[in-house]
């Protein structure tokens, strides 16, 4: 992707040394050492995890991917509850923030009143910028009393004969977790989601408010349509904080290394496990397990990515139109 | 983000100040339990010989460990002694200096009860193995007879980071519980049978402060500086002894057999006074050092450290070494070469 050519060619009448007065030639090489240096990045980032992982590697092969061992003592490791956490707490937080985000963004885009959608934007581009670790505080300090005491007893209540919602409430674990989560991305999804359906051409809602639509129609069966791909995106940017989101995260869910069923009960996330460890870890394979943990999340990201991608394309060919 | 790079830029010009003055610049890393009193001792360190500048980094003790083997620091620090493993791994045989001492309590939630709570090494063990899950269990009773215990389940909280205050709770519950030694075992992180993980003292202190029945184990001087209720532990002499500076460095002073090296825990210490979860924390410094000038001020610095340096131990909360250990320790720094 990185390597591509050119999308538009110089014209061949041209010499060598007239292009390159011209800055073409230049121009070229800087832009494609820039793109390759992503790709580098990401190479060198995929041998050095697997390269610091390699005593781990070695130990445990295919099995650090199932083993639900985490032995700092007895030095045996095993990723899959940290793999569980990491999408489940991902899953929630979609869950919350994707309806959340999107309605929002179609509220600030298309139906509020310009001075009420600008300051609303400001604001929430505002609350993208807060560090996490504030985030973390905030769900510490409010989140997890209000989910121990109210939400948690609540939806025991309600729902309680399902597994998901069984158990003891301690306020903290998967389901805190992923709402702190969703409270972190759905900034970004508005704010990308917003831009996306601003960018639709006027000419599309006149067409359809023309063809007698309400505003509501227009809005839902023109507009967003043809921003689908830009709200994609927004979602993709917000599962990828989720995923890789650390401090808010390690101070909310527990950080217990084993897999439950129930959203109350405390879990575990590969970032939140590497912040907590890392510094600490001695030995030859510790620290490399963690690294290795490192490398799992870094292909959990691809594999999420690359499905996003298929359904993209998978869903664009469904006659709406492109962005 | 910005705002942390704004304040990371503000703080370079005050870096290359305080080294552009000095003549020898000395890098150690390690522990971030004692680095609150390190960062001082250097400083004081610095006005006495304003040619040494001391600069330590406290990013963990195996972070120091790992950088000592490497040798991109002249000194290491601890909170755990070097295991024969990590000292066959190095080029240089490294010395340990106990500097300070340290103890681990244990801070409770119980709503109700306000008075100080006693317990016994099995009750610990069976609370943190999860056999022990409701306040009013009998074996909590039996030492508590005074006290109205709810029948509420037992929260348990421990560190979910690496770090020395779970090495030594752990060392300890390993020394006085042997299937706690059999099914968990002694390190910096550890698989827990039962309970919540908090990040660092502050994360396992909110966690027992937010969660009525939670019990949780902090560093002795976080939980007095923030005047947390903790409780009081049954030794190996059979007496309950709380935590405080005297009966830390007491636990430190029981131990009868000191090892020529230092490498000594002394939890479960035996003498009566003695506060059976405390721990030394460790400088780790190569037994070889080729510069004549950095070997000469680094034993120049020990030599304060364990004298005049011991007095700012107390303010800043923590336990100061016993008279034994400072003599024995001074013989030592001729070890260094």
């Amino acid at each position: 992707m990185a390597t591509a050519p050119p999308a538009v060619l110089p014209p061949p009448s041209k010499t060598y040394s007239a292009r390159l007065r011209g800055g073409d030639e230049v121009a070229w090489a800087i832009t494609l050492f820039f793109a390759s240096v992503v790709l580098a990045i990401t190479a060198l980032l995929v041998y050095e995890l697997w390269i610091w992982g390699l005593p781990a590697e070695k130990k445990f092969g295919f099995g650090f991917l199932t083993s639900r061992m985490w032995n700092p003592v007895e030095e045996q490791f095993g990723a899959l509850p940290f793999i569980y956490g990491t999408v489940l707490t991902s899953v929630i937080a979609l869950f919350i923030s994707v309806p959340l985000g999107v309605g929002a963004a179609i509220y600030l885009s298309e139906l509020a009143v310009p001075k009420l959608s600008n300051s609303l934007t400001f604001l929430v581009e505002l609350l993208a910028a807060v560090p996490s670790v504030i985030f973390g505080l905030l769900a510490i300090f409010t989140l997890v009393p209000l989910m121990r005491d109210y939400v948690e007893p609540g939806l025991k209540a309600a729902f309680g004969f399902i597994p998901l919602f069984s158990g003891p409430t301690y306020g903290v674990g998967y389901l805190t977790a992923g709402v702190i989560l969703a409270i972190m991305t759905f900034p970004f999804i508005i704010s990308v989601s917003r831009e996306a359906l601003l960018s639709v051409p006027r000419e599309q809602r006149e067409a359809a408010l023309a063809l007698g639509a309400t505003k509501w129609e227009s809005t839902y069966q023109v507009v967003v349509p043809f921003a689908k791909l830009g709200i994609m995106g927004s979602i993709f940017l917000g599962l990828a904080r989720a995923l890789g989101e650390t401090m808010a995260v390690t101070m909310v869910i527990g950080n217990d290394p084993s897999i439950h069923a129930s959203l109350f009960a405390p879990g575990y996330t590969i970032a939140a496990v590497i912040a907590n460890e890392f510094t600490e870890a001695t030995g030859n394979v510790y620290p490399a397990a963690l690294v290795e943990l490192g490398l799992v999340l870094f292909l959990i990201t691809i594999v999420i990515n690359g499905l996003a991608r298929l359904l993209i394309i998978v869903t664009s060919g469904k006659g709406t139109a492109k962005a | 983000m910005k705002k942390l790079a704004i304040a990371g830029l503000a703080a370079l010009p005050v870096l290359f100040v305080s080294q552009a003055f000095a003549a020898e610049t000395i890098n150690a890393a390690g522990a971030t339990f004692p680095a609150p009193i390190y960062q001082k001792w250097f400083e004081e360190f610095h006005k006495l010989h304003p040619d040494v500048q001391i600069n330590y980094q406290p990013i963990g003790s195996g972070g120091g460990i790992k950088q000592l083997t490497e040798g991109t620091v002249d000194f290491g620090a601890s909170d755990m002694p070097m295991t024969d493993q990590q000292i066959g791994a190095m080029k240089v045989h490294p010395l340990h200096f106990p500097t300070v001492l340290g103890g681990v309590v244990l801070t409770y939630n119980i709503p109700g009860v306000s008075q100080s709570l006693k317990f016994t090494p099995d009750v610990i063990a069976g609370i943190y193995l999860g056999q022990i899950t409701k306040w009013n269990d009998s074996k909590i009773k039996a030492q508590n007879p005074g006290l109205n215990l709810p029948g509420s389940d037992i929260v348990v909280v421990h560190r979910s980071d690496g770090s020395g205050t779970t090495f030594v709770f752990t060392d300890y519950l390993s020394k006085v519980s042997g299937e706690w030694k059999g099914k968990v075992g002694a390190n910096t992180s550890v698989q827990w049978p039962a309970g919540l993980g908090g990040k660092g003292n502050d994360g396992v202190a909110g966690l027992v402060k937010q969660t009525p029945g939670s019990v949780g184990y902090v560093e002795l001087i976080y939980a007095v500086n923030n005047h947390m209720p903790y409780g009081q532990v049954k030794n190996a002499a059979g007496k309950y002894v709380t935590a405080s500076f005297d009966t830390v460095t007491a636990a430190a002073a029981s131990v009868k057999d000191m090892p020529r090296d230092f490498r000594v825990s002394i939890t479960n210490a035996p003498g009566a006074g003695a506060y059976p979860i405390s721990t030394f924390t460790w400088l780790l410094i190569p037994s070889r050092i080729a510069d004549a000038n950095k070997r000469n001020e680094i034993a120049e610095f020990l030599k304060w450290m364990l004298g005049p340096g011991q007095k700012d131990a107390q303010p800043l909360s923590y336990a100061p070494l016993p008279k034994s250990v400072v003599n024995a320790e001074m013989k030592q720094i001729a070890d260094i070469k």
